[in-house]
């Protein structure tokens, strides 16, 4: 008879090995599915997870990918983190990342084509804004009437995306494009493009302001005392009232960040790789940034590592479908695989398995 | 645009079409979170339903068997979440998530061959003497039998939580796992048993909007609907009748909207397409208001792992 025998606190070993564990195991069954769709599973396997690195052929090409994906995974997923940190499921990161994008393309289009290195800075700011403001929906309602933040931050998802098919047809739509939906070109106008600082390795700003927030969360999570109230909201939310942390401030806080970072991401997609606002500018960043933040064990380092993963399936992922055909939707399957069985392994984190026979009552 | 040409008795025929699908998600998760389970997954319960409901019609030219063959896909998924939460005793709401996130990449994996094709439909039950009737005939008693199932399920999830001895254990778990495991019940059984039901009612809700209510497969085609039937047993606080009238409600909403969209009304269709879901917000929002209602009416072990010290 295996028993589990809660711990009196989280293993630290466990936490750094699980995700490792749940990455093996989505090899393996990853491997077993690929060879079901009829497909070498070796081979599979190492095209996702080696050859953008390593191919001699492709890796040049791959490689600055790798920065350009994991970016908005990251910044998206720091955002979540702490928000999931408190307690706080904010699931709608996806729509943030859309409006955000709109309110800074649109912000930006308005002074087309004038000409200063203000601009790009202003679309930032109205990108996080904007991000920022579509997360305070579900906030304001949880903190006023108390409505689940899960559904309605979702529901604006599906809501975000219909303003997106709107104004990219409508209100943003290029004068000059000939009637086809998209908005103008924003990467090859000098004052709003967002491109690679240093060439050939992916670095945008996008990247950096990921990198200035692991950084920055790090620090407020572990040195810092709202990081500290977060955190305290999400494991003893009754401990944390009697400590006069205050809930509203906290869902506040944590929707708002999460939706500005969302905002920028999108903000700085549309300004670099995307290039535009177009009907298909969604492209599900936000979901995936959900199975980034857990995967990094909400923690800011982790979230950076498993950013980096995240973004290696992706390009691994459209490698394989290049190569050898694999369905571009396998992917995906294999990224929610990741997501189940690192939520399987946890187990080991927070138990110990003890084996020992049934006692008789 | 010509508000005259829609026609009262076809909306109302139509409404109960499109509430379909989100009634049958709907009342399965309803018992799911009666056992004080939050499986998030519905939605991809549903979408896996919806392709493997549609594969399955195809291949076996039969609509039934399409529906038999999506009632197991969704419990077989439902499945996989009840062996991480209730076994590995993991989080809900992520592994939740997580399956509707893997259920989004199976049904499309899946569906892929299958895009653009057409499966048999079901027939339209046209009920003696009742369907014959002027108006109520036509708007009541000419549906598929799917309409007249769902309705049929309501009816027995309230009679089995109402009246049954399994169902007063059901909610027992549900409001206090601890006691019910004090008592003898076996918790995690109940729950998986809870959890495959929803699974197997998302299913079908899937399988009846590929094989119905659209009919066809496109990737992505379950639209939120997975969500608004959770938003739905919100609604209804975890009562099946008020469950019924919240998916009509929304089914009225969506079949009010296409209508007004095909009686020509041009301008902002997207903002037209986004009413269910901001419907479903406002919904939400008025009955969270009441705050001491609330709290009162969910099974106060909602979303709570159990772990059996002793």
């Amino acid at each position: 008879m295996i028993r589990l025998e809660k711990r009196p606190q989280p293993s630290r070993i466990w936490t750094t090995i699980t995700p490792l564990l749940a990455v093996l195991l989505t090899m393996l069954f990853g491997g077993i599915m690929f060879g079901l769709i009829g497909t070498p599973p070796l081979e599979t396997i190492r095209t996702i997870f080696w050859d953008p690195l390593f191919h001699p052929q492709f890796a040049g090409f791959s490689r600055p990918q790798l920065l350009v994906k994991a970016g908005p995974l990251i910044l998206i997923a720091i955002g979540l983190s702490i928000g999931f940190r408190a307690g706080i499921w904010n699931i709608g990161a996806e729509g943030q990342y859309i409006i955000g994008a709109i309110c800074g393309a649109a912000a930006g289009l308005a002074l087309y084509p004038m000409d200063s290195a203000l601009i790009l800075p202003l679309m930032i700011l109205c990108g996080a804004l904007g991000g920022w403001a579509w997360a305070m929906i579900p906030a304001l309602l949880k903190v006023r009437f108390g409505t689940n933040e899960i559904l309605v931050s979702l529901m604006l998802v599906y809501v975000a995306e219909n303003i997106l098919a709107s104004v990219s047809s409508g209100l943003l739509r290029n004068p000059e494009g000939m009637g086809f939906p998209g908005s103008r070109n924003l990467s090859q106008w000098s004052s709003s493009q967002n491109l690679e600082l240093v060439p050939n390795t992916g670095m945008h700003l996008g990247v950096v302001a990921a990198f200035i927030a692991v950084i920055a969360a790090y620090v407020l999570l572990t040195r810092h005392i709202e990081g500290f109230n977060i955190r305290l909201s999400g494991a003893a939310p009754r401990a944390a009232r009697f400590a006069g942390v205050s809930p509203a401030r906290t869902i506040l806080f944590c929707l708002g960040l999460a939706g500005a970072l969302a905002g920028a991401a999108g903000l700085f997609e549309v300004t670099g790789p995307a290039g535009q606002i177009s009907i298909d500018f969604g492209s599900g960043y936000g979901f995936t940034a959900i199975i980034v933040a857990f995967l990094g064990r909400l923690h800011p380092v982790g979230i950076l590592l498993a950013g980096l993963l995240m973004a290696l399936t992706y390009i691994g992922g459209e490698l394989a479908q290049l190569m050898l055909n694999v369905p571009a939707a396998s992917i995906q399957l294999f990224q929610g695989m990741l997501l189940f069985f690192l939520l399987g392994v946890d187990v080991l984190t927070n138990y110990r398995v003890r084996i020992a026979r049934r006692e008789v009552a | 645009m010509d508000l005259s040409s829609i026609s009262p008795v076809l909306l109302i025929a139509s409404l109960m079409i499109s509430a379909t699908p989100i009634l049958l998600a709907a009342i399965g998760e309803m018992v799911v979170e009666k056992s004080g389970v939050l499986n998030l997954g519905v939605e991809g319960m549903m979408i896996t339903g919806a392709v493997v409901g549609f594969v399955a019609a195809i291949n076996s030219g039969s609509p039934g068997l399409g529906f038999v063959a999506a009632a197991l896909a969704g419990a077989a998924l439902s499945l996989s979440f009840a062996l991480l939460t209730q076994v590995l005793l993991s989080n809900q709401v992520a592994t939740g998530l997580g399956l509707t996130l893997a259920g989004l990449g199976l049904s499309s994996l899946i569906g892929k061959p299958y895009e653009g094709m057409k499966a048999a439909s079901l027939p339209k039950l046209d009920i003696p003497l009742l369907g014959d009737l002027p108006v109520v005939g036509r708007m009541l008693f000419s549906h598929d039998i799917m309409v007249y199932f769902s309705l049929l399920l309501v009816l027995a999830v309230w009679a089995f939580l109402k009246y049954t001895r399994a169902g007063l254990i059901l909610r027992a778990v549900g409001e206090s796992a601890e006691s019910a495991h004090a008592l003898g019940y076996k918790v995690v059984q109940v729950r998986v048993a809870a959890i495959m039901f929803g699974g197997a009612c998302a299913g079908l809700g899937g399988a009846y909007l590929s094989l119905v209510r659209v009919p066809q497969w496109t990737e992505g085609m379950t639209a939120g609907a997975g969500w608004i039937a959770l938003a739905i047993v919100v609604f209804a606080s975890w009562r099946a009748g008020r469950v019924l009238i919240g998916a009509y409600l929304f089914g009225g909403i969506s079949v009010l909207q296409l209508n007004l969209q095909a009686a020509g009304m041009t301008w902002g269709v997207q903002y037209l397409s986004m009413s269910p879901y901001l419907v479903t917000i406002l919904v939400l929002v008025f009955i969270s208001s009441n705050r001491s209602r609330m709290s009162h009416d969910a099974p106060a072990n909602l979303g709570q792992t159990f772990h059996a010290t002793r």
